[in-house]
């Protein structure tokens, strides 16, 4: 049996290795996102939430290890399977990254314009009922530059959706949202997610609003997996580093100052800086 | 000493790099093409953008271009009595040399400029990244309509330009200093090789179209993602667009015209 084909795991990493430049964003680092779930990556600001995403779509190849998903390696796949690949994954970014010379309407249509032979009128129903699941629907002629932030991601969740992907991707979907926005992208990850049966992957630092929707959180930082398990399980974890993350303390493991001379000494000192 | 090497060794370094990838950028643009004949109306739009937005300039350029080369041309020739061959000079000066050279000149300010911004701040809002999640090929759907674009709509502009600019020196040349207008144009039909003349400058600006729009698009594509990454990058495209359009156009010329 093909060890990358796990019926129960979408998404298995294992052993990755990826360097930017000289840093070590990821060392050996293993994952697995169950299917059906949503899977929440956390973790603080640069320890490289997105570039896993993006490694996941194949928009970055790794130095060592294997990502699969759905049974297939994706930095061995040729330019044409990973075309196939992506068509099946969903991906909303955390700009929404909105096609600008276009409408609200043909934005999510464009996936549909591009893949399939649809007629317009098909076109029309799909996009209808895909706008109208996120709210959007009376928004259909307005252009990109007349939309809030939440209502450009809830138009690109709604083209994330529309050609029922097996899996969508969420890169900081809560990030710069005020609280009545961020509660409606809330519900709607978790209602899209139960209603199409997919498998939801969000990146966050957003700890509260990520543990009322994920099943099972990944913490990363430093380029390892600090912690796992689902969010009862680590909001009592042992870890004083998890712990920190979660409940959002000052000081910790991770400290507060920037590593400094002793303070008095530094006071009284001579120096002139 | 050994750090300026160092330097320059980086910055030859450096040129070769982006020429490599510049290469490769085309062979891929070059490879999404044909999927155009399919969906010409990517290509229609594109030329709507890049040519007829751009006629304004061609044309009020073209007309003062024509105007001052009847004028200067009047100025020189009265002394020798040759007022008869003004129709020659301008229609030479401008199907040879001034209507493709002008036109690129004024097409990398006007539509090279835009294209790299366009470009550069769709991949600045990931907007290309998305496409690419989308399982669309941004080369092929962006970058390739307004290549072909561009390539289409120079060699029509700098027809235009010409034209127009022959029209701006009958004004002067007949309408102005009263020289007469059948051997304007007679003198004009008369020395004008089609293939010759009429041709080679059409050659010539297809080639500076597809070199303007080649550096313009890849510029876009290439530029770092940020404001400055983007200003930066228009700056390259009409500096670099106007020195490869300038030796382009001593190359070319030495091979059509020249009997060397």
């Amino acid at each position: 049996m093909n060890p990358l084909n796990n019926t129960q795991t979408l998404v298995q990493i294992r052993d990755l290795c990826f360097t930017r430049g000289t840093r070590r964003i990821f060392d050996q680092v293993n994952l697995d996102i169950p299917r059906g779930n949503i899977t929440a990556i956390m973790g603080p600001s640069g320890t490289g939430k997105t570039t896993l995403l993006r490694l996941i779509g194949g928009q970055l190849k790794p130095e060592a290890g294997t990502i699969a998903v759905d049974g297939q390696n994706v930095p061995t796949l040729s330019t044409k399977e990973l075309y196939l690949l992506r068509k099946r994954m969903g991906m909303l970014f955390q700009s929404g990254a909105l096609l600008t010379d276009l409408t609200v309407f043909e934005n999510v249509a464009f996936p549909l314009r591009e893949h399939t032979t649809l007629p317009d009128s098909l076109i029309r129903h799909l996009v209808l009922m895909k706008l109208h699941t996120v709210g959007l629907r009376g928004a259909r002629e307005l252009l990109t530059h007349q939309l809030s932030g939440g209502m450009a991601r809830r138009v690109a969740l709604a083209r994330a959706m529309v050609l029922d992907p097996m899996m969508i991707m969420y890169d900081e979907p809560f990030t710069g949202q005020d609280p009545i926005s961020m509660g409606v992208l809330v519900r709607l990850i978790r209602t899209i997610n139960d209603a199409l049966g997919l498998t939801s992957i969000i990146v966050s630092h957003d700890v509260h609003e990520t543990s009322q929707i994920a099943d099972f959180i990944y913490i990363i930082s430093n380029g390892k997996v600090m912690g796992h398990g689902t969010p009862a399980e680590l909001k009592t974890t042992a870890s004083p580093w998890v712990k920190q993350f979660m409940n959002a303390e000052s000081d910790g493991p991770v400290p507060f100052h920037y590593p400094a001379s002793d303070y008095a000494t530094d006071l009284l000192g001579e120096r002139p800086c | 000493m050994l750090t300026q090497l160092q330097h320059l060794g980086h910055t030859i370094l450096t040129v070769f790099e982006r020429l490599g990838r510049a290469s490769l950028f085309l062979m891929h643009v070059l490879a999404g093409v044909p999927g155009l004949l399919l969906r010409p109306y990517l290509v229609i739009y594109q030329i709507y953008s890049v040519g007829v937005l751009s006629l304004t300039i061609i044309l009020v350029s073209g007309l003062f271009v024509g105007m001052v080369l009847g004028l200067q041309g009047y100025n020189t020739l009265v002394n020798f009595g040759a007022t008869d061959m003004l129709g020659v000079v301008v229609a030479l000066s401008l199907v040879r040399e001034l209507g493709p050279v002008l036109t690129s000149l004024l097409y990398a300010g006007r539509a090279g400029s835009a294209l790299t911004a366009e470009i550069g701040l769709m991949k600045t809002t990931e907007q290309l990244s998305a496409m690419e999640m989308m399982a669309v090929n941004p080369l092929g759907r962006v970058v390739a309509p307004r290549f072909v674009a561009g390539v289409l709509a120079m060699p029509v502009l700098a027809t235009i330009f010409s034209a127009v600019g022959i029209l701006g020196g009958h004004l002067v040349v007949v309408e102005l200093l009263g020289i007469d207008a059948g051997s304007f144009w007679s003198q004009m039909q008369d020395k004008t090789e089609f293939m010759e003349d009429v041709f080679n400058g059409i050659l010539k600006s297809l080639v500076f179209g597809f070199v303007v729009t080649w550096i313009a698009v890849f510029e876009g594509y290439d530029c770092v993602p940020t404001s400055e990454g983007i200003s930066r990058a228009t700056t390259r495209t009409v500096v670099h667009s106007s020195l490869a359009t300038l030796a382009l156009d001593f190359m070319l010329t030495a091979l059509m015209f020249s009997d060397i």
